[in-house]
């Protein structure tokens, strides 16, 4: 009974936030509503037993939402709401489209014909799924593995200024290299 | 709560999402419009996991997905706004369109 309160109220609350993200004019105030939207996914998340992956997910965006203040900081549009603006472009057609796509999700959830579960959770989730990444499921894990360190090579090589092929040329074959100062050991 | 009421729940925050990355003209505003997304990705995945095959980890294994997509989304999107913006103090979309068609 009151875990069934509890899901209506994070349900309320996740889309009322996630409302509130495209609401505020404040892009540091979304931030949070958009945190307070995930917390409430995480909630839902926990009450459904899965409790290892819901305390992932509450640190992790609470973690994610705390660099993306910084970054929110650094690109406000409207700092400490001194120049208001219009934020929103192509409101009313993008309004109409999700509108018409939440009432097709809609129609198909409340129309489809569900399978009846079957099997009941295991006493351990957790140990379920660290059993299945280790076993049949290696691949994603291993897909993921690849992906995030691609991720980060892709980070470094797009946040970098000046990078070796920017001072030798393309092929890394320039006599000197291309500064726009000299300096450094004789150069 | 039923398998229905959470699966129209991860619709209402997907289309929200939705909405947020059809209108917002900063970058980093529509990449919340996505997190957004992802998020409702992950709450139907630990719906299904739970009301239709909980004896089998696939659906964990399918949030775990989402939860790196949105980890990698946003870093990469990050380092894409600081490149634009080192390259020509861009921080809307309208101007970020040098490889429009």
């Amino acid at each position: 009974m009151l875990s069934a309160v509890l899901a209506w109220v994070l349900a309320l609350c996740a889309v009322t936030a996630g409302v509130l993200v495209f609401r505020f004019d404040s892009m540091a105030r979304a931030t949070f509503a958009l945190l307070a939207s995930l917390l409430c996914v995480a909630g839902e998340v926990l009450l459904l037993g899965l409790q290892y992956l819901g305390v992932v997910i509450v640190l992790m965006m609470t973690i994610e939402m705390a660099v993306m203040a910084v970054f929110m900081i650094m690109f406000m549009m409207n700092p400490a709401g001194l120049m208001p603006m219009a934020m929103l472009h192509n409101t009313r057609a993008a309004a109409a489209l999700c509108a018409a796509l939440f009432a097709l999700l809609a129609t198909g959830v409340l129309t489809a014909d569900w399978p009846r579960a079957t099997g009941r959770p295991p006493a351990d989730p957790t140990f379920e799924l660290g059993m299945s990444l280790m076993g049949p499921q290696i691949l994603t894990m291993m897909t993921l593995g690849t992906a995030l360190f691609a991720t980060i090579v892709a980070t470094v090589v797009l946040a970098t200024r000046r990078g070796r092929y920017d001072r030798w040329g393309d092929d890394l074959r320039a006599a000197r290299p291309d500064d726009p100062a000299r300096g450094g050991v004789g150069r | 709560m039923t398998l229905s009421l959470l699966m129209l729940l991860a619709a209402a925050l997907f289309c929200t999402g939705l909405f947020g990355v059809l209108t917002q003209q900063s970058v980093v505003m529509l990449m919340m419009g996505l997190e957004l997304m992802i998020g409702a990705v992950i709450l139907a995945a630990a719906a299904a996991w739970r009301h239709l095959a909980p004896a089998n980890a696939d659906g964990q294994v399918v949030v775990i997905l989402a939860v790196t997509a949105m980890a990698l989304e946003m870093a990469v999107g990050f380092a894409v706004v600081t490149a634009l913006f080192r390259t020509g103090e861009k921080d809307l979309t309208d101007q970020a369109a040098e490889l429009r068609g």
